[in-house]
């Protein structure tokens, strides 16, 4: 019995005409759902823009966000750390004092590019927004809201593309945090304890190693991108480490939102004098 | 009227399952004009519902295997009825399919060493199904069809083929089919037809098989002059869904047994120690403990009752239901749940574990499934020779399940892949080399625009029977008397049954268009379906033995005189399925000396 | 609730509208149940496309109350009770009659994707890790029953991408080929150029309606995206070709059709 060589089979498909148009079934309607569809934007519209609001009187108002030597404590909101200015200087605590002495603005919003690039950009919180806040759409089979669509193909939203950088960035300011909330358990004049602030610096700390650990750029970068895992052991092992927690990047994403919130608030009423820092152990 | 549509090929292929593919891409590397015409779209077909695996002694599990112990692993499941060349061809080329399909894309599960896992499945002495979790058959169809699209293969979908049309001196001469969505009609002219448009089980009331599954290719290849063998052979697969009714005859994969699963009746016996038939007691175990040890090392014990072949199985849980040991809803267990850690489960059979949750709300890690046979392949089917495919009829292929011969009286589970595989190359390429030494060919419009006019009449005609209420009663009529065991008065009655069915069929009118119309499709499958029919119930007449698919209650034993038969079916007095069938036995073709020591060995 | 309403939309290319049925309702039916007991009394000529009726095929899609569903795996009795279910062909694609759609876009992608392109095989045969065919084996768990791609509002609400989107069903097949341990190809530049992976915002309808529950987003879309910024929008990678003058392989010379 002969073999049949396979000659001549190339064959070039990518020419293949898509055919436009003809009736679509159904009525001309948005939708026929019947269910609350509407009522997943509508959360998340709320507390996004809650925290923007937030955020931005926060970033603004430029006092009361370190707790110093003067009330036996060492604690940094996340908003305005690594510090840069002369205001969290009493200890030494934090890196990077002085280094923008000139600065009269809040320091928190050249901070705060990074954080907000990188949730942004990040690929949870795009499918948040371009449903809720863009209504592209606004659930799924509810028709979207606008007459042409070319999604992140194209200026400005092929920007999105940059996530990964944001990622890196990210990275360093988890160091940083993760350095505040070290700190944060000496308190000068004292000693070393733990305070309710400690804590709350180091679950913040945690939340968002686990944020940007669980990020999909993180994922590919551990080793998603790699065609053979067989031929990467070290990678193909980053990789099952990250997976699991890639499944929960949404979950990750919104408590350490909350959290970062709460942890400036905690650290504005601690500075404030508005309360004072239970000390623990 | 406006022109009809109309193609001219070197080779068509009707149906687009495995056996159908593989055929379209060997004629097609020949260089051919190749078409594939399927009454679905292209990967939908039946082969997707196949879940256990792939056989092929490739050895990557168990070294010992080889294509002699498949060889005979599949002559003794099929009760020695099997062509000896084909299931020699199939054991010997499977390896070479299978590997082939990696060449094309196919992710298979792998051993530790990266090879091709391979699973246990009834009647196989070693671990040999190649495997991807329990969707193997959707594995293939996605590779066959990814391969078929990259060779720019033409693919008629949602074209039903009603007739082939033949030349003066009886030779195909191509086929008659409509377009589903609009009805309009189209013609080919082909060299050579390839058949290969898979089974007969929609003529059932329970069955696994799609709407599909009404058997045009067997009719027409009949209608065309060729041969039918086996008719009477149908598996009765032994796991089938039973609850809800609407699910019922769904299938469970031999997977489940494979993995573990083990079969209880009502009483929580495991039942299947009972039903150990003397041809396989020497290599099945005597004891719960012997058949758990042998899962995890096939030299610590014997194989467990529970993969015998599967008309074995198949009967036993009939006989438990009949003895009133069994389900609430007319089964028996089947129990993993017990025996398989939940993940092991969920990651062994997965599809499975959806199945028993999306349709029947049970949770298959934790509960036992009721399971009871259900139609499910026909071994019979055109007679062709082993090492082309082909028909009596010159330039008619058929492979696949359309064709008979290669599973004998019973199919063993794998073995269905492997022989779409096989078979389907082959007859690619039979028909490719038929295809190359013919002249062009040009059809007779007296027997295009007569077939065209038969499909059609149904629609012109007022006040006829509702197509699905004819259905319905042809469903029930072989299901309970052509069923997983048969009787001479049943059988006898079912033959009459079937010519009222006939008239019935001729006074058939459906209401509507011709564009999609589901009512009007059926009505034109109602030929075919008839067709088999009678050929099924015919078949089971004149075998008055139990043999594999064929069991009869009269006749409880295996005859070896009958052993040594085919019951060949032909039309000899006019074609289509008004006209009468004629059945005869024909001598198997003899074995070789060397291949019947093989069998000797193994006493 | 003994009875089920069914409203049916019922036309073809020139419009149509909803028909009501009343049927018994039956213990453990599922919708596709209902559809052929109105086919066998009432309407023989319901249109509707179906196969295995076992959630295998993936023939029977359409939308019940709204979204894309497999008619054979919804339940009856995981509707509302006692509420209207609406019944309504894909809306992605142009209806051939009731039911059934004309779902040859979808074909037509299929024609584009460039073939799996091995290394070639080694004397003893291909050797894979189950780790490395795990994550191709996901999504070729598809059954093609094309929801993802009708409820992708690229297409779904603007016909003309059709022109230049693939599609989530198309984007796995791509993800699969470029995860494939084995292929040569390189389509990266093939999915940002031409079929459209930037249009995809990434909002997991596609995931919500898959009934083999495939990640399509965060296991084969996102690994895409991270794929195309390895090749195309990595700032370093663009200044080297810059600085050494090399340009991109174009898709075609990246991924070839193989013998």
């Amino acid at each position: 019995m002969t073999t049949v060589e396979n000659s001549a089979t190339r064959v070039d498909n990518s020419h293949t005409p898509v055919v436009l148009g003809g009736t679509r079934g159904g009525p001309d309607q948005p939708t026929l759902r019947t269910d609350r569809w509407w009522l997943a934007p509508v959360i998340t519209v709320a507390i996004l823009s809650s925290f923007v609001i937030y955020a931005t009187w926060a970033a603004f108002v430029n006092k009361d966000y370190y707790a110093g030597a003067t009330m036996h404590r060492d604690l940094i909101s996340p908003f305005y750390s690594p510090c840069l200015t002369q205001g969290c200087l009493t200890t030494g605590a934090s890196m990077g004092g002085h280094v923008l002495n000139w600065w009269t603005i809040s320091p928190a919003l050249l901070i705060l590019i990074f954080p907000l690039g990188f949730r942004m950009t990040c690929y949870y919180y795009r499918r948040a927004y371009y449903r809720s806040f863009w209504w592209a759409p606004p659930s799924c089979s509810v028709s979207d809201a606008h007459k042409s669509y070319s999604g992140e193909s194209k200026f400005p939203l092929i920007m999105q593309n940059v996530h990964r950088y944001f990622f890196y960035f990210g990275l360093i300011f988890n160091v940083l945090l993760t350095y505040d909330a070290i700190v944060a358990f000496n308190q000068p004049g004292i000693g070393i304890g733990v305070t309710v602030g400690t804590l709350v610096l180091v679950i913040n700390a945690t939340l968002l190693w686990l944020y940007s650990l669980s990020c999909h750029a993180c994922r590919h970068l551990c080793g998603g991108q790699v065609r053979s895992f067989a031929a990467h052991p070290i990678r193909a092992k980053l990789w099952k480490f990250v997976t699991p927690l890639n499944a929960k990047h949404m979950q990750f994403a919104w408590v350490s939102l909350f959290f970062v919130a709460f942890t400036d608030i905690y650290v504005r009423l601690v500075a404030s004098g508005t309360i004072s820092d239970f000390r623990l152990f | 009227m406006t022109e009809r549509e109309h193609h001219d090929y070197d080779v068509i292929i009707i149906g687009a399952g495995g056996a159908g593919m593989r055929a379209a891409v060997e004629a097609k590397q020949r260089g051919l004009k190749v078409a594939i015409i399927t009454k679905s779209l292209l990967g939908k077909a039946h082969t997707v519902m196949a879940e256990g695996g792939a056989a092929a002694a490739m050895g990557n599990v168990y070294k010992e295997d080889n294509w002699k112990v498949h060889f005979r692993d599949t002559m003794r499941g099929g009760k020695m009825l099997n062509n000896w060349r084909m299931a020699q061809l199939h054991a010997q080329e499977s390896p070479d399919r299978i590997y082939e399909l990696e060449d094309w894309g196919a992710l298979f599960d792998r051993t530790k060493e990266g090879k091709i896992q391979q699973r246990d499945f009834g009647g196989h002495l070693y671990a040999r199904l190649a495997h991807v979790g329990d969707r193997t058959g959707l594995e293939l169809i996605r590779t066959m069809q990814q391969r078929i699209v990259s060779l720019d293969v033409d693919v008629y979908m949602e074209c039903k083929v009603v007739r082939l049309l033949t030349n003066d001196d009886g030779s195909v001469a191509g086929a008659v089919a409509y377009w589903r969505p609009t009805g309009e009609f189209v013609t080919f002219s082909a060299k050579a037809v390839v058949i290969a448009t898979g089974g007969v089980g929609k003529s059932w009331k329970f069955t696994s098989n799609s709407w599909e599954s009404t058997g045009d290719g067997h009719a027409m290849a009949l209608w065309a002059g060729a041969e039918l063998q086996e008719m009477e052979c149908i598996q009765f697969h032994p796991t089938g869904m039973v609850w809800p009714l609407s699910v019922r005859g769904i299938l469970v994969t031999e997977g489940v047994r494979g993995d573990g699963g083990v079969l209880r009746n009502s009483e929580g016996k495991r039942f299947m120690f009972d039903y150990v038939a003397p041809m396989f007691r020497a290599e099945t175990a005597e004891s719960e403990e012997e058949a758990d040890r042998w899962y995890d090392d096939h030299a610590a014990g014997r194989r467990p009752p529970e993969l015998l072949p599967r008309d074995e199985v198949a009967r036993s849980i009939n006989t438990e239901v009949k003895a009133g040991r069994g389900t609430p809803h007319g089964g028996v267990y089947l129990d993993i749940a017990s025996r398989r850690s939940a993940e092991f489960i969920r990651r062994r059979l997965p599809s499975m574990y959806h199945q028993f949750m999306e349709l029947a709300g049970v949770d298959i890690t934790r509960e036992a499934m009721e399971i009871g046979p259900t139609c499910h392949y026909i071994m019979g089917g055109v007679r062709v020779d082993a090492e082309t495919a082909a028909s009596c009829v010159p330039g008619l292929y058929a492979a696949g399940e359309v064709s008979a011969g290669m599973h004998g009286s019973n199919r063993l589970g794998g073995n269905s892949l492997s022989d779409l595989l096989v078979f389907g190359r082959r007859a690619g390429m039979a028909a490719a080399d038929y295809a190359e030494s013919k002249a062009p060919i040009s059809l007779n419009e007296a027997q295009v625009s007569g077939y065209i006019a038969d499909a059609l009449a149904p629609l012109g005609r007022e006040n006829g029977e509702n197509p699905y209420t004819i259905q319905h009663d042809l469903q029930e009529l072989m299901q309970a008397n052509v069923g997983i065991i048969r009787k001479e008065d049943e059988l006898v009655e079912a033959l009459e049954q079937l010519e009222v069915l006939k008239e019935r069929t001729k006074n058939v009118s459906a209401s509507g268009g011709v564009s999609y119309n589901p009512g009007w499709n059926l009505a034109t499958d109602l030929p075919s379906m008839l067709t088999v029919s009678i050929s099924a119930a015919q078949g089971a007449l004149e075998r008055r033995e139990s043999r594999g698919g064929q069991t009869r209650e009269d006749f409880p034993k295996a005859d070896p005189e009958l052993g040594k038969v085919n019951f060949v079916q032909r039309q000899t007095q006019g074609a289509g399925y008004l006209n009468p069938i004629s059945i005869s036995p024909e001598p198997l073709a003899e074995m070789p000396d060397e291949l019947k020591a093989l069998f000797e060995e193994a006493k | 609730m003994t009875e089920i309403t069914m409203r049916v939309w019922r036309g073809d290319q020139n419009g149509g509208a909803f028909e009501n049925y009343v049927m018994p309702k039956v213990e453990g039916e599922v919708v596709l149940d209902v559809i052929h007991r109105i086919q066998a009394t009432t309407a023989p000529d319901l249109a509707v496309r179906w196969n295995c009726k076992a959630g295998k095929c993936g023939s029977c899609s359409a939308e019940i109350n709204g979204k894309p569903r497999l008619l054979c795996m919804t339940r009856v009795d995981s509707l509302p009770d006692g509420e209207t279910v609406t019944v309504t062909p894909m809306r992605a694609f142009p209806v051939i009659r009731d039911l059934a759609t004309d779902v040859s876009f979808n074909f037509e992608m299929a024609r584009k994707v460039p073939a799996f392109n091995p290394i070639p095989r080694p004397a003893d045969g291909y050797r894979m890790q189950q780790i490395d065919v795990e994550r191709g084996q996901e999504f070729r768990k598809c059954i093609e029953c094309f929801m993802c791609q009708d409820v992708c509002h690229v297409i779904r609400d603007h016909e003309e991408n059709k022109l230049k989107y693939a599609g989530p069903r198309f984007f796995i097949r791509y993800a699969e080929l470029e995860m494939h341990p084995l292929d040569t190809n390189d389509r990266r530049e093939l999915v940002r150029e031409k079929m459209g992976l930037g249009m995809c915002n990434i909002t997991k309808c596609c995931t919500e309606v898959c009934p083999e529950h495939i990640k399509i987003t965060d296991n084969a879309i996102i690994p895409l995206k991270e794929r195309v910024v390895d090749a195309d929008f990595d700032p370093v990678a663009w200044l080297g070709r810059k600085i050494l003058r090399r340009t991109k392989r174009t898709s075609e010379e990246a991924a070839v059709q193989p013998d």
